[in-house]
């Protein structure tokens, strides 16, 4: 009984996996973008001088990195309405992506800050520059650009992660693959389809970060 | 309608976390082996033999694990092989730890300094004695903090084998949050069981690249 493979059967459903292509990137560039907006300032407040505002931090990223992504999500989506916070399944997504990405980003970019050299700090200090400032200005570049490829890493990471928000019903890329292989039941053959599709994804965003961080970072290389 | 207590939820979801366990445990082991045999081949072995590898771990590394599950999952079956989704979720997650762990390892070889190599190798050591005797030892004190490490990615992975049907933490939260209608508390549980399973790791894993950090240079 050898099965035919039809990958065939999957071409008149094109335009649902092209939805999800589409929702998938927008959920990746606005968590990535929040994300790692949410760990610049948790670097920062990781750093702060008052110690329960770092503690609640580093509570905040600890308790993320050591559960799983699905956990946080069905939490957010399932168990936040219980205290009235109703979102919709891509509402979820989207702020469970953000959520992880925080504190992954945090961690990240609080090591980027503690390899800029101490002097360049101490320098700003006798200019009598401001604590924000001398974040702005003398610490935050470097530190981006010293752990860039890191944080690049763990933005493709959520951006696979992302797959299960299906799970929630947000009709990301997986979710259409689900849906197709409902109406087909040619599983195997979506799933393989999906899989390359992701893989050309992972890569065309690994290549996006890489530009982008160039373009971000070539004012100091030319220094 | 059955009532649930509080201990009920509790009692449930440890019984099922033991899987969670199970399956990382075996996960982690068998895809330590796998990758060991690539990492072999990926430093004795020919030009496309390294090839091969990174194309490999570049698959594993960037694709969804929830597709390599879904893939083994309904592609097994298509040649004949029946597959429960236990095996399938121990088979996925081997694959998917081998390729991350190759990596790291690969890393913490390409660290031990060229001139170990050709010293054994001027002492006139195969290939299996240079890396018994000579680099994996070195190797081995910087892979340990990292290893540990990703371990922590392996249980959170496990949640995903939920997906395909095989009844873990996850998976158990869910049925049990069914019966309850109390996903908060369902959820915040979970949440706590995998916590305790994966900080105490984190913690480990901190402490030892805290302690090889000498070494690391």
């Amino acid at each position: 009984m050898a099965y035919k493979f039809d990958f065939g059967a999957i071409v008149p459903h094109w335009e649902l996996l092209l939805d999800g292509v589409i929702l998938t990137t927008e959920l990746t560039v606005i968590g990535a973008v929040v994300g790692v907006g949410l760990g610049i300032m948790g670097a920062w407040a990781r750093a702060s001088r008052t110690p329960v505002i770092s503690q609640i931090v580093g509570v905040y990223v600890e308790l993320i990195r050591n559960t799983p992504f699905l956990i946080q999500l069905f939490f957010i989506f399932f168990g936040l309405p219980a205290l009235g916070v109703k979102l919709t399944e891509l509402q979820a997504a989207v702020l469970a992506m953000i959520v992880n990405l925080g504190a992954y980003s945090t961690e990240i970019v609080r090591a980027g800050i503690q390899a800029v050299p101490h002097g360049q700090i101490e320098a700003a200090q006798s200019l009598a520059m401001s604590r924000l400032q001398i974040f702005r200005y003398v610490i935050i570049l470097p530190a981006l650009q010293k752990i860039w490829p890191a944080l690049s890493s763990q933005i493709v990471i959520v951006m696979l992660g992302s797959s299960v928000c299906s799970q929630i019903a947000a009709e990301e890329l997986t979710f259409g693959a689900n849906y197709i292989q409902a109406l087909n039941f040619r599983a195997f053959e979506v799933y393989f389809i999906v899989t390359g599709i992701y893989l050309v994804m992972s890569i065309l965003l690994r290549m996006v970060l890489k530009v982008l961080g160039n373009y971000l970072f070539e004012r100091r290389r030319h220094v | 309608m059955s009532e649930f207590s509080n201990w009920d939820i509790i009692y449930n979801l440890l019984m099922a976390a033991r899987w969670t366990v199970l399956l990382s445990l075996t996960a982690f082991v068998l895809g330590g082996l796998v990758g060991l045999l690539l990492l072999m081949a990926r430093t004795a072995g020919g030009a496309w033999v390294k090839g091969l590898v990174r194309c490999y771990v570049e698959l594993f590394q960037g694709t969804p694990l929830l597709m390599q599950l879904f893939i083994v999952f309904f592609g097994l079956p298509l040649i004949g092989l029946d597959i429960s989704p236990w095996m399938a979720a121990m088979l996925g997650l081997t694959l998917f730890t081998s390729a991350f762990l190759t990596e790291i390892w690969r890393g913490c070889v390409e660290a031990i300094g060229k001139g170990q190599w050709e010293a054994s190798t001027s002492l006139g050591m195969k290939f299996t004695q240079q890396m018994r005797y000579i680099i994996l030892p070195q190797a081995m004190r910087i892979a340990v903090p990292p290893t540990v490490g990703f371990s922590v990615q392996v249980v959170k992975g496990t949640a995903v084998a939920s997906i395909i049907g095989f009844v873990e933490l996850t998976k158990a939260g869910t049925m049990i949050t069914n019966a309850t209608y109390a996903p908060f508390t369902v959820y915040g549980f979970v949440a706590v069981m995998y916590f305790l399973i994966c900080y105490p790791l984190s913690l480990f894993a901190g402490y030892l690249e805290g302690k090889f950090r000498h070494v690391a240079r």
